[in-house]
């Protein structure tokens, strides 16, 4: 066999490394559907998709088909440029982000990280300017759709999704004040010394940091409580009413990957990324596969549970009004995040 | 492949400012400015000023741009008519641009020396370990230029002030 240069090695593990994560982040989506479905039904009391495969597992599978499936209308007096663009334009902002989270702990392999695609030293900055990229394709869509409740749907999206940005943003200053670093990584290994006790959520200090990020990230995403864009009661499908079939999907799915980069963040940030809450508590078992896979496990149990909290939420609370919303945002969440932002400097200030 | 970077990027730079000019719908030309603005951040980022692009990215394409796209959505503006434009603009503009490029042209030649040359991608890497460009903005910003910082973030409260005055309702 002949042996490969470290550039050739480097591109190849990157390249599957890229595929894999795309694969993973797909059936992720498809399986947050599901689990939605299936909680939001037990929540109102009924059982949720059932019929389709054990336990309805194959539903959200046969449902993607079906959309992929179906015609694709263009209706007539949409600009037909922005139109087609818009849906691809959500799809890769809500995917691209995912490619700076680090899954599990660092270990290279040919100098080739493992559980990360890429470690950039404005990890955080690359999360944030690829949202507000994000902002373009709901906009254009219900631009371009040359509807007035797509409009509508997209003029609420927009204004909501600028509004909650700075509070977003600013949440997260104190998280890299304590940091010191904007590389997630870097982060990632601030919250590590004592489990637990040492995640930016509890022993850091930023738990006010915590809900602001929460509330405005749930905001960004568009969700329930803050789903007016798509408030069916008042404009039948919001910024994707003229859409079908696979850029129907593609809408679709940008929401919920969103929902999982939001939740990777959350616990990268705040929860202590791919670190065990109990430290260094616990003796080291078990060999170098299970020392590699456990912080894959406790990463995924965080994002696992940031996305139920995110559907119990759904399920909970009731829509927010449009004046209470911006109120909310600007009044509240903002002055909150900069007195964080206040104190956290000055205790750094004087005790860093 | 810095320098391919450099020539795609800075191409599809100059592509969306002409297309940003020659647009006749306010979107397009709005959507034009958005690509020339993510172009320079590759620039920005191909030669090792992370932090720059990424503000970039956030600042401009992000907010500013996004701005401007709300605004022209909600007014709904249509197709413009194409003018002639004024007489002044022609005696004065093209020889006023032409004028700055040639200074500009000959200021970069002329102190190429201590301006120095940019090396693609290895900004981090001459100034040495732990020193990141984030390092690098913040120490020139908040030490060595902090008067000049500060007071142009108070020209911009001002302006702020003076925006929310003159769009508040008579009372």
């Amino acid at each position: 066999m002949s042996t490969l240069t470290p550039m050739q090695i480097f591109v190849l593990l990157s390249l599957i490394k890229v595929a894999l994560v795309i694969a993973i982040m797909l059936g992720a989506v498809t399986y947050t559907v599901l689990l939605e479905r299936k909680v939001v039904g037990r929540i109102q009391n009924r059982w949720g998709p059932s019929r389709v495969g054990p336990f309805g597992l194959l539903q959200t599978a046969i449902d993607g088909a079906k959309l992929f499936l179906k015609e694709d209308m263009i209706p007539s007096h949409v600009n037909r440029a922005l139109y087609l663009a818009a849906p691809l334009i959500a799809l890769v902002c809500a995917l691209l982000s995912i490619a700076v989270v680090p899954f599990g702990a660092p270990l290279f392999i040919h100098g080739v990280n493992l559980f990360q695609i890429t470690d950039i030293n404005v990890g955080l900055l690359f999360i944030l300017g690829v949202t507000s990229i994000g902002v373009y394709g709901i906009a254009l869509s219900g631009w371009a759709s040359n509807n007035k409740y797509s409009l509508l749907g997209s003029v609420r999206a927009t204004a909501q999704m600028v509004s909650y940005e700075l509070a977003l943003g600013l949440s997260l200053v104190g998280v890299v004040l304590r940091a010191r670093s904007l590389s997630l990584r870097e982060i990632v290994a601030s919250q590590s010394a004592h489990g637990a006790l040492s995640w930016n959520a509890f022993g850091g200090f930023q738990f006010i940091a915590f809900f602001v990020y929460l509330i405005a990230a749930y905001a960004e995403t568009n969700r329930s409580p803050f789903d007016l864009v798509e408030a069916e009661s008042e404009l039948t499908g919001g910024y994707h009413t003229e859409y079908s079939s696979v850029k129907f999907a593609m809408f679709f799915m940008a929401e919920y990957a969103n929902m999982i980069t939001v939740s990777c963040v959350a616990s990268l940030l705040f929860f202590g990324g791919a670190s065990s809450p109990f430290g260094h508590l616990f003796p080291v078992f078990g060999g170098r596969i299970v020392q590699a896979a456990l912080p894959v496990f406790w990463f995924v149990s965080k994002v696992f549970f940031f996305l139920f909290l995110y559907i119990w939420v759904r399920g909970t609370l009731p829509r927010f009004r449009y004046d209470q919303l911006m109120a909310f945002g600007w009044k509240f969440l903002l002055p909150i995040a900069m007195a964080n932002i206040l104190i956290t400097s000055l205790v750094y200030a004087f005790h860093g | 492949m810095q320098l391919a970077f450099f020539f795609i990027f800075a191409g599809l730079a100059v592509a969306g400012a002409l297309s940003f000019l020659l647009q006749r719908h306010p979107i397009n030309s709005a959507l034009s400015l958005v690509v020339v603005m993510l172009s320079l951040a590759v620039l920005y980022w191909s030669l090792g000023a992370e932090f720059l692009a990424a503000a970039q990215v956030i600042v401009y394409s992000g907010a500013v741009m996004v701005l401007f796209v709300f605004v022209i959505m909600l007014l709904n503006a249509g197709e413009e008519l194409r003018t002639r434009g004024s007489k002044a603009a022609y005696i004065a503009g093209f020889p006023g641009a032409a004028a700055i490029f040639c200074l500009l042209t000959f200021v970069f030649i002329s102190h190429k020396t201590p301006l120095g040359y940019a090396h693609p991608g290895v900004l981090n890497a001459a100034a040495g370990e732990g020193s990141s460009n984030i390092a690098q903005i913040s120490t020139l910003l908040f030490r060595d230029l902090l008067l000049p910082f500060e007071v142009t973030s108070i020209l911009i409260l001002v302006a702020i002030l003076g925006a929310v005055v003159l769009a508040r309702k008579e009372q």
